[in-house]
């Protein structure tokens, strides 16, 4: 038998169907769904009288729209949200799929409710109607994001009609330097690559870099898959995989764990095996770094200045001039000059416990810059608990941070969480597009430590000065 | 789904790299349960002055493209968020074509899902493109999908690809879960094979 790589296998265990052009039917494990992209597709299975074919493999939960503030329990004030949650609501319970509602003290982010909770497993095939389903890849599941025709379409069928992506190996070589991170090295990765290095692959991050995260730093990682371009991103699970998922609520038990085991030991990439692309990053040569423009792209080490618009090529020249103008910033800069006005730690991205305990560090007994809005939005209500068990929770409040509920918050800012013209944010998140946390809004993306060092100084700032 | 056959008509040029769908449709306009009425909101951010009013600067409210069914884009194009809401609003406004040297996967997929054909070309042809959409609107184009070609206003005839089974169902017009239905016994049957073969799913 030819040399499998990781994605080979994954895929190939989940074919239910191939038509003779290479057209499959892919088979979905988990189907996870929030309120903003799911409402018009529970709509088109009401018009056809269709029924969703496997509920107890659904699981909704909202995120998105949810305020984050204390008041949310009296419940949702702007009248549009509201209805796409209680849409939500409605679809759930009519069709019969798994939902944590907004007062469940499990609700949170989809993709960090989902492997919290377990439903997320090695081997699995996940998709939701959000880009950064590729969160999920870090436990070796192939994970990505889908439309809302689609979210139909699984549904409906539980399947996807899918063409197989080509392979790419991502390795980051050695260790991580102190004050690095797995945001770094996502960062980097894209500032690689560019955003559409990616485009028609699925990756497969290793090294021992990747083997040296925490299952949460590989959540980082593979979360940002989707901003190199890519469909997917993945790692083989390891002992590190198996001791999170070991106890979770839906992960299997007795017997089944071990047959799980069994099958999960054999998802690695066979040596020999072909990619189409490889790129090689040595962990030792990864900065902390931030985004400087509004593409995921551009990034450039801390110590690093605004670039030039000429020192790039083709259409990237009038990109990054237009980026530059749109962030405020001057060519030469120095990008530890800039100053910023809001701090924003939480999303998908880097809205888990070990998260906050980097950001906790830096901030214990300091505080933030006299006028700077700061907020910590815990990726689920249990990240949140777990925090003010450790203590996290006070340091936050103590620093001068504003310590909210879970939800996606002014990652994208479609709840009351914005930007106001003009302002300039420090963001966990993983979009710096134009407007992305509120029109006329500025974000510069970086670690949650470096969030924290930017929180206490007012400025961007080289954390390994704090540490 | 509408029939895709041939369109026929302006094509406005956007040259921008890295178009995104934050860009495309601004999260203030996702929070609707529904697909259609988004072509006023098409590119809002750019489209329209904070204080409201149109832009006049920017393309599509320039008078030679308020009726631009084909869109000449820089590459990467639909990249970020995978809301469908980006499609639904192109469609709404009018375009049914999207030209560019590369667009993001999910973006893509969107598309066809929504009876719009979005077109990868070479850079080559992509200058030639963008050349004839600088034009306005007497310039128009045409796209034959059946014969899979571009037509400029001069008569320039460039070909593109496109996957067989896509074509065919845009050509048609079909309905992706109505043709997935009729494969269910597949389905059956991997879901009689995956519980064996992995019952803790």
């Amino acid at each position: 038998m030819s040399p499998k790589t990781l994605y080979d296998k994954i895929w190939d265990a989940h074919v239910a169907h191939e038509a003779d052009d290479g057209t499959c039917l892919l088979y979905i494990d988990r189907h996870l769904v929030h309120e903003v992209t799911s409402p018009q597709a529970f709509e088109g299975l009401r018009m056809a009288g269709r029924k969703v074919r496997a509920p107890e493999k659904t699981i909704a939960v909202p995120d998105h729209n949810v305020p984050t503030t204390p008041d949310r329990v009296n419940g949702i004030e702007n009248p549009e949200s509201r209805i796409q949650v209680e849409a939500l609501d409605k679809n759930a319970k009519d069709f019969g799929i798994h939902y944590y509602p907004v007062h469940d003290v499990r609700q949170g982010i989809v993709h960090i409710v989902g492997p919290e909770q377990g439903w997320t497993l090695p081997g699995m095939t996940v998709v939701c109607g959000d880009s950064h389903t590729a969160t999920h890849g870090a436990f070796g599941a192939l994970a990505h994001g889908i439309g809302t025709s689609e979210v139909e379409h699984v549904l409906a069928t539980q399947t996807l009609i899918q063409k197989k992506s080509k392979n790419m190996k991502v390795e980051i070589t050695g260790k991580l330097q102190p004050g690095v991170t797995a945001k770094d090295i996502t960062l980097a990765v894209i500032g690689e690559t560019g955003t559409a290095g990616g485009t028609g692959y699925v990756i497969e991050y290793c090294g021992e870099a990747i083997r040296d995260l925490s299952m949460e730093g590989r959540m980082t990682v593979c979360n940002m898959a989707i901003e190199g371009g890519a469909r997917a991103g993945l790692i083989a699970p390891d002992e590190t995989t198996f001791e999170y998922v070991k106890g979770r609520p839906h992960a299997p038990k007795g017997a089944q764990w071990e047959a799980a085991m069994d099958w999960w030991k054999t998802l690695y990439t066979d040596e020999g095996a072909r990619f189409d692309k490889v790129i090689t990053l040595r962990g030792e040569d990864i900065a902390p770094v931030v985004t400087w423009g509004t593409s995921p792209e551009d990034v450039l080490p801390i110590t690093a200045s605004v670039p030039h618009p000429e020192d790039f090529e083709g259409g990237k020249v009038d990109a990054a001039r237009r980026s530059i103008e749109y962030m405020g910033l001057e060519a030469g800069q120095k990008l530890s000059d800039v100053e910023i006005d809001t701090v924003f730690i939480g999303s998908c991205t880097n809205g888990r416990i070990e998260d906050l305990r980097a950001a906790a560090e830096i901030l214990k007994g300091k505080k933030i810059k006299d006028g700077m809005r700061a907020m910590v939005v815990p990726g689920s209500g249990l990240v949140r608990a777990q925090a003010e068990e450790e203590g996290l929770a006070e340091i936050f409040k103590d620093a001068g941070f504003e310590w909210r509920l879970a939800g996606c918050s002014m990652c994208l800012a479609m709840n009351p969480d914005q930007l106001q013209p003009g302002e300039r944010c420090a963001a966990t998140s993983n979009r710096n597009f134009e407007g992305r946390q509120g029109r006329g809004g500025r974000t510069h993306l970086l670690s949650p430590a470096m969030a924290a060092a930017a929180a206490i100084t007012g400025r961007l700032t080289d954390v390994r000065e704090m540490m | 789904m509408e029939k895709f056959e041939k369109v026929h008509g302006v094509a406005a040029p956007m040259p921008l790299i890295n178009i995104d769908t934050d860009m495309i449709i601004p999260k203030v306009h996702l929070k609707t349960i529904k697909r259609s009425g988004l072509g006023v909101v098409l590119f809002d951010e750019m489209r329209y002055h904070d204080h409201g009013g149109e832009n006049e600067e920017f393309v599509l409210n320039k008078p030679a493209y308020r009726q631009t069914e084909i869109l000449v884009a820089g590459d990467n194009f639909g990249c970020g968020s995978s809301r469908e809401h980006a499609p639904w609003a192109i469609k709404d406004f009018g375009i049914k074509v999207v030209i560019s040297t590369s667009f993001a996967d999910i973006f893509f997929n969107n598309c066809f899902k929504n009876g719009i054909l979005p077109i990868v070309v070479e850079e080559e042809h992509h200058a030639i493109l963008m050349d004839d959409a600088h034009k306005g609107e007497n310039a128009r184009m045409t796209v034959h999908l059946e014969d899979q070609q571009i037509t400029t206003s001069d008569g320039v005839v460039i070909e593109f690809d496109i996957d067989p089974h896509r074509k065919h169902c845009l050509l048609n017009g079909l309905d992706d879960i109505g043709l997935t239905m009729e494969k269910d016994h597949h389905i059956d049957k991997f879901e009689d094979h995956a519980s064996q073969a992995r019952p803790w799913v």
